[in-house]
Parts: structure tokens; C-alpha cells; sequence
């Protein structure tokens, strides 16, 4: 397992657009994908549980892979998040 | 291929009966029924789940692409939302997990969903909270696909369609206004529904209490409408249809006949005249009132006003709408009964801490609101007075039920009075103000009312069911709302001898002024003004013309020394065949 603390750098934070290009990112990979914000801990390949976090632009949540291409996933991951999801920042 | 004819019984609710194709309209929320499932229905119901969601992809995906094309591909990635969330794990797995524990796909998705959308409710973020409409979006095209329901909208009405409907809204039926239907037939509802008072405005057969009714049709599945005998019958034989074209020519032919009598005084063989005006609630309607012989306005709901937007309506809206009416109508009266709604159907136009009522008929509602929320009520006032420099205009006060509403609407009046002096606005002063006759109390304190008002104004929807303690939209108790039960014949009559008494004109506006079955009781009873939905006119009109005074006196005072329904009903029969 993989872990990494990663913020929300876009102007909306995790809305429908960002939430639907990281669950089509992480389906990509074989292994499992959590975002953790406080106690809330959500598979990354559900929309409704990335929409439910309701992650604002400067949230800091905890990326989490396990599984066979965990060390690639995460770093996937962590571009599409530091870039903002390609909106604007 | 064989007809089934399969003949159902509801109740009569508009009459005249109908020929047509079963239009089956779609509900937002689906009736969902839980049942219990075990073993190999356990594989059943998942399979259902499956195949339910694999049509719903298909459809999205054509969403995706018809988006794509018409509006880009930045509109498309709502849909591609919408696919996710079919998609989505994390509520496939609930839902799997839900049938597998033993219940059937419907409600699995049904829980699950309204699971989730109150987990969205408590997200402080608007944008956030909002996209439980997406979840709630894809739930529906899912349960639609599981219940094997195919989407239908108004726009694929035609002229042969019956409207099949759990119930039909005030907003359906606006829309509905705009085409033109054969019938109506719903599982909710009485004689006294919504859907009843639409019909006759349209003069449409409607049959309604029907319970499960839009579960035993399909869409264009062949069906007769009998508002008369309130039957539906669904696949109908050819003999069936047969009868029912016959039945059709001579209802046809009886409508041709009813219009000689438009422009013919509603007045008895021995000479007493009676005035008959059509209830209305909406400018629109006014043609039509016209059209049947209307003269008056007898009720006008205002309500029209506060349903039909999404904030409260102004000063200045009140007094275009009122005043559009009043030039229509003259020289004939417009009475104008001001706002009767609860807090339930209000609080949505923007005042909060209104909570939810458990017996909103009995709760705050209608005058006893106008009280609470002076500034709204006064607006009504203001625009309704600064009307009634353009016609005949009357005010109303409805659900009275004590003197000292009288008394307090009386003083908001005046301030409004006040307000428009100072504003420079004309008005006429001297505005008669009535008040409706429809709680109990009020109708036995009728003679102490009398004095204090202008006109009285009998509203016997609501007067009889809550003197006889029945919600007549409730089919199982609908039997018991009757008009001619002697405690109801009573009441009628003290109203109307203490309005009398008191030198003042007393009207009838609920459905019983409006049943030819009752004109000649409330002729004899001495009633001056008969308001009604406006196809019921000519028909009222043919009976008033036909009999005189003195004999529906007479009917009146047998009437008095019956005990019971049997006995009523006998001498109302012998009336009819004397």
C-alpha cells in the first residue's frame, strides 16, 4: 500500500468534471483507489463518493493505491490532482 | 385476437363518456412496494438489476450522443456524469448487497438511492448538495427500465388520448389545458378532486378512484371512458364499442340541445329568477364562462396566483390579473375570494418556518393565515380593491369560521384603504365584502355572520365534509359524502333564511350548485345565486326553466320530514318522474 497527501488546487474543488476524470483515471488501474478527507475514506473509482467529500479548492485529502500497479496509480494520480484537473487554478 | 372487455368501477367524477388510446402519465416517484424474495428469485432479481442497468447505459449513451451534436461536447459531459453513476461502485455493490439479503430490485434501488440523497442533504455546499438530482436522475431511467415503463411525455398527446394518472396536479393539468384529451381516469381522488373540477371546466368524461389503475393499462392499449356510470372499461369487444359510439352521437346531440339555452334567463315557470355564474381560476376561463351563459363570477380562485409561480405574487400582478376579469365580465359581478391555501403549499414561495402540518384542512390555512402574514393578505386587498374601479368586483373571505375574522380581515381592509389614499390610487370604497359559508360553525352562527356582511357565499365542498367528518378525496369513505343528508339540508337552511333575515343575497359555489341533481332542493330552498364549473350551466339552466318555484317548495318541505338517506332518496325520485 501507497500513500501520499496531495491538495485540491482548482478554483471548484472535486465537482462533477474533476469527479468524473478521476473515477475514469482510476479504472485505468487494477488496483484500489481511496481518497481520505477527515474521517471520510471513498473508492476513487465511485463518482457519488468523490462527490459526497465535497472537497473545496484548498483541502488537503490523503491519496491511497493497493493492489498490483499501485506505484503507478498513485503517481497518475497525483497529476491529475496537481494539475488541477486541467481547469482553471 | 380476442377482446378482454374487462369492465372496472370507480366513480363518476365528470360526465359523458369517452372513446380513446390509454396515455399512461409518468409520475416523478414511482410507487415502490417491498417484497420479500428468497433463493432462486435471488438470481432473478439480479439479473433484472443488470439488465435494467444495461438498457439504462444504452440510453444514456444515445443522451451522450444527442448532446454531443446539438449543444457540444462540454453539455455531453453531463451525461457522461450520468454514466459514472450508473457505474458507480460504491452504489451497485448497496444495492447488490440489498437483494441479496432478500428484497426485490425496485426497492433495493429505491432504498439505496434515498439512502445516499439524504447523505448529500447534509452537505453544507450548495453545488455540492445538489447533485443528489444527478443520483436521483439515472435512479429513475433505472427504475423505469426495471418497471417496463416506457417514457412518455404531453407532447405525445393526441386527440384520441385518455389520461391514465395515479393523480393529476394543478401543474399537469395546466399544461394539459394547452391540448386537447378525451378523458381523464386516476387511482386518487373523489367527486370533489381536482381532477373532477378539471374535467367539468373542460367538459371532459373523468372517471377517478381507481385504485392500481396505471398498473393494469398499457400505453395506447384500447379504452372506453363512462363518466356517467364511473366505468372504465379496458380492451373493450366490438359490441362494447358499438353501444359506447351510440352513447356518444346522443351526448353530442344533447350538448347542441343545452346551447339553445344560453341566452335565456335562468328563471322558473311561475317567474322567479335565479342568477347563475361560473367558478374560475384563471383569467383564461373567462371566455368560456361566457360562452355557457355565465352571469357572474361566483368564485374565483385566487389560489391560480400562488401556484403558478415560484415567488408571491405582487400588488401589481393582483390587480392586472383581477382587473383582466373584471373588464371581461362586465357588467356581471366578479367575486373574488381571497388567498385559500395553507402554510404546506406557501412555504415554498419563500416563508420559512412554516412546518409541516399533520391536518393541514383543520391547520392554518386560508383566512387564518391571511391573519398571520397581515403584509401578504394585504397585498391581495390592495390589488383586488385597485381592480375594482374596472367592473363589478366583490371580495370574499373563505374558511370564516368565528366573527372575529370577520372582523380583523375587515381592519386589514381598511388599512389597505388607508395605504392606497396615501398612494394616490383609485379604488372603490364601497367594495362589497362577503365571506364564504363552508366551517360548520360559521354556518350556525349564519344569522349573526348575516349582519355583518354584505353576501354570503355557500361553499359545500368543504361545508359537508367537515360536518360529516369525510375526505371525500378518500375513495374508501368517498360513499359517505352526501349533500341531501338532513343535517346538511339543515345548515343549508339556516344560511340561507338568515341571510335572508338579514336582507342579504346568499350564493352557492361548491359542486352542489352545480349538480342538476340538487337544483330544484336549493330552488326551493330559496337560494338566489348558483356558481358552478361552466359546462354544468346550461344544464342547471334547462332544469330552473322546466319547474317553478312553489312546487321545489314543496319538494323542500317533504324533504324536511324525511329521517333518512332511503326516504330521501325515495321523494327525490318521485320528484324527478311527478
Amino acid at each position: 500500500m501507497r500513500e501520499k497527501n496531495v491538495k485540491i488546487v482548482n478554483k471548484l474543488g472535486l465537482h462533477a468534471r474533476p469527479a468524473s476524470l478521476i473515477v475514469q483515471t482510476a479504472m485505468a488501474f487494477s488496483s484500489n483507489i481511496y481518497i481520505i478527507k477527515d474521517e471520510a475514506k471513498v473508492d476513487a473509482k465511485s463518482i457519488m463518493g468523490i462527490l459526497m467529500l465535497a472537497a473545496a479548492c484548498g483541502t488537503e485529502i490523503k491519496l491511497q493505491t493497493e493492489g498490483p500497479d499501485e506505484e503507478q496509480a498513485l503517481e497518475k494520480m497525483l497529476e491529475i490532482f496537481n494539475n488541477g484537473f486541467g481547469e482553471e487554478i | 385476437m380476442k377482446q378482454n372487455n374487462i369492465i372496472l368501477n370507480g366513480i363518476a367524477a365528470s360526465s359523458g363518456v369517452a372513446i380513446g388510446k390509454v396515455f399512461v402519465l409518468e409520475e416523478d416517484d414511482f410507487l415502490v412496494i417491498k417484497k420479500e424474495i428468497s433463493g432462486s428469485h435471488i438470481k432473478q432479481e439480479l439479473a433484472r438489476l443488470k439488465d435494467a442497468i444495461e438498457k439504462t447505459k444504452v440510453e444514456l449513451e444515445e443522451d451522450q450522443k444527442e448532446l454531443n451534436k446539438v449543444l457540444g461536447e462540454n453539455y455531453a459531459k453531463i451525461a457522461d456524469a450520468h454514466l459514472l453513476i450508473l457505474n458507480d461502485p460504491m452504489i451497485k455493490n448497496e444495492i447488490e448487497k440489498m437483494i441479496n439479503k432478500g428484497t426485490n430490485a425496485e426497492y433495493a434501488v429505491h432504498k439505496v438511492v434515498e439512502n445516499f440523497s439524504k447523505t448529500f442533504d447534509l452537505i453544507d455546499n450548495e453545488y455540492f448538495r445538489e447533485r443528489k438530482h444527478d443520483l436521483l436522475d439515472v435512479a429513475k431511467k433505472i427504475m423505469r427500465n426495471l418497471l417496463g415503463k416506457t417514457k412518455k411525455s404531453l407532447a405525445d398527446l393526441d386527440e384520441d388520448s385518455i389520461i391514465v394518472a395515479k393523480n393529476l396536479t394543478p401543474a399537469d393539468t395546466v399544461n394539459m389545458k394547452e391540448v386537447m384529451v378525451k378523458g381523464f381516469v386516476t387511482e386518487i381522488g373523489g367527486k370533489t378532486s381536482h381532477t373532477a373540477l378539471v374535467a367539468q371546466s373542460l367538459e371532459i368524461p373523468a372517471v377517478v378512484g381507481l385504485k392500481d389503475i396505471t398498473y393494469k393499462v398499457k400505453q395506447e392499449m384500447p379504452i372506453i371512458v363512462d363518466g356517467n356510470l364511473g366505468l372504465v372499461i379496458l380492451d373493450p369487444s366490438k359490441e362494447t364499442i358499438e353501444n359506447y359510439k351510440r352513447e356518444y352521437e346522443i351526448q353530442i346531440s344533447n350538448k347542441k340541445e343545452l346551447e339553445k339555452f344560453k341566452d335565456l334567463p335562468a328563471v322558473t315557470t311561475d317567474g322567479r329568477e335565479v342568477i347563475l355564474g361560473a367558478n374560475i381560476e384563471n383569467p383564461e376561463e373567462v371566455r368560456a364562462a361566457l360562452r355557457h351563459g355565465a352571469n357572474a363570477i361566483g368564485l374565483y380562485r385566487s389560489e391560480f396566483m400562488y401556484m403558478s409561480k415560484k415567488t408571491m405574487p405582487t400588488e401589481e400582478e393582483h390587480y392586472q390579473n383581477y382587473s383582466k376579469v373584471a373588464k371581461m365580465m362586465m357588467p356581471y359581478e366578479v367575486i373574488i375570494r381571497t388567498m385559500d391555501l395553507g402554510g404546506d403549499k406557501i412555504s415554498r414561495l419563500g416563508l420559512m418556518n412554516i412546518g409541516r402540518e399533520a391536518n393541514p384542512f383543520m391547520g392554518l390555512r386560508a383566512i387564518r393565515f391571511c391573519l398571520k402574514y397581515p403584509d401578504i393578505f394585504k397585498a391581495q386587498l390592495k390589488g383586488i380593491l385597485r381592480a375594482s374601479v374596472h367592473g363589478n368586483i366583490k371580495i370574499m373571505y373563505p374558511m370564516i369560521s368565528r366573527i372575529s375574522e370577520i372582523k380583523e380581515a375587515n381592519k386589514i381592509l381598511e388599512q389597505a384603504k388607508e395605504e392606497l389614499k396615501k398612494e394616490g390610487k383609485k379604488f372603490r370604497d364601497d367594495i362589497e365584502v362577503g365571506v364564504m359559508i363552508e366551517v360548520p360553525s360559521a354556518a350556525v352562527i349564519s344569522d349573526i355572520i348575516a349582519k355583518e356582511v354584505d353576501f354570503l357565499s355557500i361553499g359545500t365542498n368543504d361545508l359537508i365534509q367537515y360536518t360529516m367528518a369525510v375526505d371525500r378525496v378518500n375513495a374508501d369513505v368517498a360513499h359517505l359524502y352526501t349533500p341531501m343528508h338532513p343535517a346538511i339540508l339543515r345548515l343549508l337552511k339556516n344560511i340561507i333564511d338568515s341571510a335572508h333575515a338579514a336582507g342579504k343575497n346568499v350564493g352557492m359555489c361548491g359542486e352542489m350548485a352545480g349538480d342538476p341533481l340538487y337544483t330544484a332542493i336549493l330552488l326551493g330552498l330559496g337560494l338566489d345565486e348558483f356558481s358552478m364549473s361552466a359546462g354544468q350551466i346550461p344544464k342547471v339552466k334547462k332544469i330552473i326553466r322546466s319547474i317553478s318555484k312553489a312546487e321545489s317548495k314543496k319538494l323542500v318541505e317533504q324533504l324536511f320530514k324525511c329521517t333518512n338517506m332511503q326516504e330521501i332518496n325515495i321523494t327525490m325520485k318521485k320528484f324527478k318522474y311527478r
